[in-house]
C-alpha cells in the first residue's frame, strides 16, 4: 500500500492540538532546565539514591505484578464462577481510586494496627509501613490492574483451540500454559508489564501515604521532585529531567524489543 | 457391532448432548483402516471427532482403542493424534519445534524429540522448512506439517478434521494424493471428517454417513455411491433416489401428489430404495413413440449449466427428479423454466435395493 491517504482537516487539527498539549509541558521542562549546573546537580548523592530506589522498586513491583497478575488475569479470562463480575470490578478499583486513598487503605490493612498488619507484627515482628517494602507494595497496588487488564484482554483474544491442539499432543495443563498460552499472549504480557512499570515509576500518592518520604529508604524520584519543588525549584527540574530521560529510554528500549506491531 | 474387549483398533459409541442436537454414534475401525465420517454441516461429525480426542465430555458411551477404554482419560493421555481443519500450528514455534512438541510432551529429550521431528518432516517432504515459522508456509505445506505433528506422537488413532477443506482446488488434488499415501502407511485406525464426497471416496476404506447426530448409512465408498440411503447422500453422489414398495418388477413410490408406479428389472419385495442417474433420464418435447416403460410429464423447475452438461431440475407431480442433458439438447427441446416436457427412464437404468 504505497498510496498514503491525507488525513482530513477535521481530524488533523484536533490531532495536532492534542500533540501540542502533550509535548508543551515537556518543552517547558527542557527550556527551563539549568543546563550549566546540570552536571554538579546530578552528582549529588540524593538524586542518585532516589533514582536507584525508584528503578529498583518499580522493577520489583512489576515482578510481583507479573507473578500474581498473570494468574489473576487467567482466572478472570477463563474461569467461570458466581461473582466473577464482582471480582473483575474489584480488580480494577485501584485504577479509579485516588492513589492517596489507596495509601490510606493500605495503612489500614497492613499498618501496625491494621487488619493484617497487627497480626504480622505480633506473629513475626514484621512492620511494613515506612519501609522500602512498603514502597513496592504501594506501587504494586496501583500498577497491577494495568497488567491484569492487558493480559486478560490478550487471553480473551487468544484462540483456545491451540491449547486443544497441545492437549492432543500430550501436553498437561502446566505445559500448555507455559509452552502455548503464555507465548501466545506474550505481546499482551509485555505491554502490560511496560505499562505497569511506568505506572509504578511515577507512583506518588499511595507511596507517600503508606511508605512516607525518607531519603534513601522510601523517597522515590516523584517524591524527591515534589519535595525539591518546595525549596529548590531548579533541583526539581533536574530531577524531573532525569525521570523523563529514564522513562523514555526504557520505554523506547522495551518497545523495540517487545511491543513490535 | 460389538467386539471383544481385547480386540485391536477402535470400537466406540460416542454420546454427546448439545442444545442443537444429540450425537449418538457407533463407530469402529480396524488397525490400518480409514473411516470417513461424511455428513452435512452441523451433523455432529466434528463433535464426534472431538469426543474421540477427549476435547468434549461424553455423558455415556465408550471409546475402546486396542482394548483400552479411553473415555475416562483426559485428552493428553489418549495416544490420539489430531489434524485440525485449519491446522493450528503453534505460531510462536518453528516448524521443527511444532513437530517436536508431541515427542517432548511424551518425555523425549530435546535432542531426541528434534531428531524424531526431523525424520517426520523428511517423510512429508518438508525437511528444508524445519526452521521456518508456520506463517511462512503455504496451505498445503501447513497441512503436511500438521500431519507430521500428529503422527510424531505415534498415535494408535489418527483423527483428521476436514483435512483438505482449507486448500484451493489445485493444491487439494496434490495434497489428497499425498494424504492417501501417508494414511496407507499408518498402522493405526484413522477417522476422517469431511463433507466432500470425493475426499471420502478417495481417502477412506469405509464411509459412515452422519445426519443429525445419527448414523444413516455405512459401507465401502462404492456401496455408498451406488446405493445411497438418504436424500443427502443421493445428492452428494448425484443420483435420483426414491423410497417405495417393490412388488413383482414394479416399485410404488410416494410422489408429490399421491403414489406413482415405476417399472424396474429387479424383482424384490417390500420396502426398497430406487435410484437412477440423472444422465439416464431422457427428455422429449412431445410424447415419444414406442414409449419406454417409465414415462411422465414434468414441469421444468430450473436449468443449470454444470461443466459440459446441463442439469435440468424437474418438479412433480408426479415426483421431483434431476436430468442431465447436453447443451445442444437444451436448444433442441426449447427448454425454459416453467415449461412442461416429457421425461423417461428405461427400466434397465433403474437400480433397486432393500431399504
Amino acid at each position: 500500500m504505497s498510496r498514503s491517504s491525507r488525513p482530513p482537516w477535521f481530524l488533523l487539527l484536533p490531532a495536532l492540538a492534542g500533540l501540542v498539549f502533550l509535548v508543551l509541558p515537556l518543552a517547558g521542562l527542557l527550556a527551563r532546565a539549568p543546563w550549566s549546573t546540570l552536571g554538579t546537580r546530578l552528582g549529588q548523592g540524593q538524586v542518585l539514591e532516589a533514582l536507584r530506589l525508584s528503578l529498583v522498586s518499580a522493577t520489583l513491583s512489576t515482578g510481583v505484578c507479573l507473578l500474581l497478575g498473570v494468574p489473576l488475569a487467567w482466572v478472570l479470562a477463563r474461569a467461570s464462577f458466581p461473582g466473577l463480575g464482582l471480582v473483575r470490578a474489584l480488580v480494577t478499583v485501584p485504577l479509579v481510586l485516588p492513589p492517596v486513598v489507596g495509601g490510606v487503605a493500605l495503612l489500614l490493612a497492613l499498618g501496625r494496627r491494621g487488619l493484617v498488619g497487627a497480626w504480622l507484627d505480633s506473629a513475626f515482628g514484621i512492620t511494613l509501613p515506612f519501609t522500602t517494602a512498603a514502597v513496592v507494595i504501594a506501587e504494586t497496588f496501583v500498577a497491577m490492574p494495568f497488567l491484569v487488564i492487558s493480559v486478560e484482554g490478550a487471553l480473551r483474544a487468544a484462540d483456545l483451540r491451540y491449547e486443544e491442539a497441545a492437549a492432543t499432543l500430550g501436553a498437561g495443563r502446566w505445559t500448555i500454559f507455559r509452552r502455548v498460552t503464555l507465548p501466545l499472549v506474550a505481546p499482551g504480557v509485555a505491554a502490560g508489564a511496560v505499562l505497569c512499570w511506568a505506572r509504578a515509576l511515577g507512583e506518588f500518592g499511595a507511596t507517600i501515604t503508606f511508605a512516607g518520604n525518607f531519603p534513601g529508604r522510601t523517597q522515590t524520584m516523584p517524591l524527591a521532585v515534589y519535595l525539591a519543588l518546595q525549596n529548590d525549584p531548579q533541583a526539581a527540574i533536574v530531577l524531573s529531567l532525569v525521570l523523563l530521560a529514564v522513562s523514555v529510554a526504557v520505554l523506547a528500549a522495551m518497545r523495540d524489543r517487545w511491543v513490535r506491531t | 457391532m460389538t467386539r471383544d474387549a481385547g480386540a485391536k483398533g477402535l470400537d466406540a459409541r460416542l454420546v454427546v448432548r448439545r442444545p442443537e442436537f444429540d450425537l449418538d454414534l457407533a463407530l469402529a475401525a480396524e488397525p490400518g483402516e480409514v473411516v470417513a465420517l461424511l455428513g452435512p454441516n452441523g451433523a455432529g461429525k466434528s463433535t464426534a471427532l472431538r469426543a474421540l480426542a477427549g476435547l468434549v465430555a461424553m455423558p455415556a458411551g465408550h471409546i475402546r482403542l486396542d482394548g483400552t477404554d479411553l473415555r475416562p482419560l483426559p485428552a493428553e493421555r489418549r495416544r490420539v493424534g489430531m489434524v485440525f481443519q485449519d491446522y493450528l500450528l503453534f505460531p510462536h514455534l518453528s516448524v521443527l519445534e511444532n513437530v517436536a512438541f508431541g515427542p517432548r510432551c511424551q518425555g523425549a529429550g530435546r535432542r531426541a524429540a528434534r531428531r524424531r521431528a526431523g525424520e517426520w518432516l523428511e517423510r512429508v517432504g518438508l525437511a528444508g522448512y524445519a526452521s521456518a515459522r508456520p506463517r511462512a508456509l503455504s496451505g498445503g505445506q501447513a497441512q503436511r506439517v500438521a500431519l507430521a505433528r500428529a503422527l510424531a506422537v505415534e498415535p494408535g488413532l489418527l483423527l483428521l478434521d476436514e483435512p483438505l477443506a482449507a486448500l484451493d482446488a489445485h493444491t487439494r488434488l496434490e495434497i489428497r494424493a499425498a494424504l492417501r499415501r501417508h494414511l496407507a502407511g499408518f498402522a493405526g485406525a484413522a477417522v476422517l471428517v469431511t463433507h466432500d464426497p470425493l475426499d471420502a471416496m478417495v481417502l477412506a476404506d469405509r464411509i459412515v454417513v452422519v445426519e443429525d447426530g445419527r448414523l444413516v448409512q455405512e459401507g465401502t465408498p462404492a456401496e455408498v455411491a451406488r446405493r445411497p440411503r438418504t436424500d443427502y447422500v443421493a445428492r452428494l453422489v448425484g443420483l435420483n433416489l426414491y423410497r417405495g414398495t417393490a412388488e413383482g418388477g414394479t416399485v410404488v413410490i410416494g410422489g408429490t401428489e399421491g403414489e406413482h408406479t415405476l417399472d424396474t428389472v429387479d424383482s424384490l419385495q417390500g420396502e426398497v430404495f430406487l435410484a437412477f442417474a440423472p444422465s439416464s433420464v431422457a427428455l422429449y418435447r412431445t410424447r415419444p413413440d414406442g414409449s419406454p416403460r417409465n414415462l411422465w410429464r414434468a414441469r421444468v423447475a430450473a436449468v443449470e449449466r454444470q461443466g459440459d452438461r446441463v442439469r435440468v431440475r424437474l418438479a412433480g407431480p408426479p415426483f421431483d427428479a434431476v436430468a442431465d442433458i447436453t447443451p445442444a439438447s437444451v436448444a433442441e427441446l426449447d427448454l425454459s423454466e416453467g415449461s412442461t416436457i416429457w421425461a423417461a427412464v428405461k427400466a434397465t437404468e433403474t437400480h433397486v435395493y432393500p431399504a
